[in-house]
């Protein structure tokens, strides 16, 4: 089975109007930029959007909202983002924030065939409301269920044609869980490979968990917060 | 008064050698620059990276090596990266030891809210309610008041809350406190500040017994 695309663009083949999108990053870190490109020149819209963050203004996911394409996002911390936080007041988006491990675990769950799990994180606070709660231990946690996901679009630093992907440094993050829960998993890679160049002790995700993969062009790869220290 | 670099610096006292530690964004960050000589922490850094090292010189800036707070870091020897799960589980089974982080409110029995202002800012609790749910040891960092001068050390928060009873000690730029079942206990002053003023900063129930001492560095 030949799971190499050529671009982003005939990667996202399939992702529909409405439907449920994971798309790994923190921040600007580790998002698939090329795919995220692709899904706003198809106009895509109406999309539920599973990531850590919403992207800036003028980049990642921020990109997506200015074209008005997603109607709910699913985060931990959407700072930083004028347009999200217009939208959100004004009532045109619709917003459910998670505890981060959370939203590591819902996403994890997906692809470890788990369909619920409990947590201690937001327990006694309005994330916990209409979730089921129980106590183990004499401490309390509460029921929080697996994503259930259309696409999963992942980055990765490096890919083999049979689509085991390997991460570089914290651009990590979410891509590995998202990767193994979508019901479709896209991967794009800055270096695609032939099977047998990566090294099998190294590979953080197996290729049995991408369905599509391709090599991406011109990562900007954007840094938010630059911080540097003098010598 | 203590500024933001000397909270840090009194936070930094406690560290143990050996700790691994999470430090939020804001003043929490600034710990990191008092580590006292001998003790050796590691730092984690929720986004995926335990061992986290200075920031970066120019020359070294990675786009794909940040932190949590999304700013360019470097590495160390003996660092390691992981998933975002990973990095939860760490904190989730308590293996974090220490876990400083900044707070809007901070009530008497130790609950803490720092991630939304309902109506005027959402910006979301990022890992803070999974480090509060789990973390052996929270030390909160903060102002002992508002800009607008109201106390921020509460009998009943007024904010969304982020955790339960978790917090067990504040340092802020007028004092250091533990939160008991008691309640506050008031337990080193900064420079140049009577009792009087932390229980006219405080608004919840403040306890200040016997000498109590003045800060060291």
């Amino acid at each position: 089975m030949n799971k190499v695309v050529k671009n982003a663009d005939d990667a996202i083949q399939g992702i529909r109007d409405g439907m449920t999108i994971m798309l790994g990053g923190f921040g600007l870190c580790g998002i698939p930029e090329n795919s995220i490109s692709s899904i706003v020149k198809a106009g895509i819209k109406d999309l539920t959007c599973i990531s850590n963050n919403a992207g800036v203004d003028d980049f990642g996911i921020g990109l997506m909202l200015q074209s008005k394409l997603v109607r709910k996002m699913i985060s931990s911390y959407v700072g930083e983002n004028a347009e999200f936080e217009r939208q959100l007041l004004s009532g045109e988006l619709e917003v459910e924030l998670l505890p981060q491990g959370t939203l590591a675990e819902r996403c994890r769950a997906a692809g470890a065939g788990i369909p619920a799990f409990y947590t201690p994180a937001g327990f006694g606070t309005e994330i916990a409301e209409g979730k089921e709660t129980r106590e183990f231990g004499e401490k309390q946690f509460i029921m929080e269920k697996a994503f259930e996901s259309d696409f999963a679009i992942v980055k990765a630093w490096k890919g083999d044609t049979d689509g085991n992907l390997i991460y570089k440094a914290t651009a990590r993050n979410f891509n590995p869980m998202m990767a193994m829960a979508g019901k479709i998993t896209i991967a794009e890679v800055e270096e695609l490979v032939e099977p047998g160049e990566l090294d099998p002790n190294f590979i953080h995700t197996p290729s049995i968990f991408v369905n599509r993969i391709f090599q991406g062009t011109d990562y900007e790869k954007r840094i938010e917060q630059r911080t540097i220290r003098q010598n | 008064m203590l500024t933001k670099e000397q909270i840090a610096q009194r936070i930094a006292q406690e560290l143990q050698d050996g700790y691994y530690v999470n430090l939020g964004i804001g003043i929490p960050t600034l710990v990191a620059n008092y580590v006292p000589a001998g003790i050796n922490v590691t730092l984690q850094s929720e986004n995926g990276l335990l061992g986290m090292g200075p920031f970066p010189t120019e020359s070294e800036i990675d786009a794909d090596l940040i932190n949590a707070g999304k700013q360019t870091v470097t590495t160390l020897s003996g660092s390691v990266f992981f998933d975002s799960a990973t990095s939860f589980a760490m904190i989730r089974s308590g293996r974090v030891d220490l876990t400083v982080l900044g707070a809007m409110e901070v009530n008497d029995k130790g609950d803490i809210a720092n991630w939304k202002i309902p109506g005027k800012m959402v910006k979301g609790m990022g890992g803070a309610m999974d480090l509060v749910a789990s973390a052996q040891n929270i030390i909160v960092a903060m102002q002992h008041t508002n800009r607008s001068g109201a106390s921020k050390l509460l009998s009943k928060l007024t904010l969304p809350v982020t955790g339960l009873g978790c917090v067990k000690k504040i340092v802020t730029n007028l004092c250091v406190i533990d939160v008991t079942p008691r309640g506050f206990e008031l337990k080193e002053l900064a420079p140049g500040i009577s009792i009087d003023d932390v229980h006219n900063a405080t608004e919840g129930n403040l306890l200040a017994e016997g000498e109590i001492p003045e800060i060291q560095f």
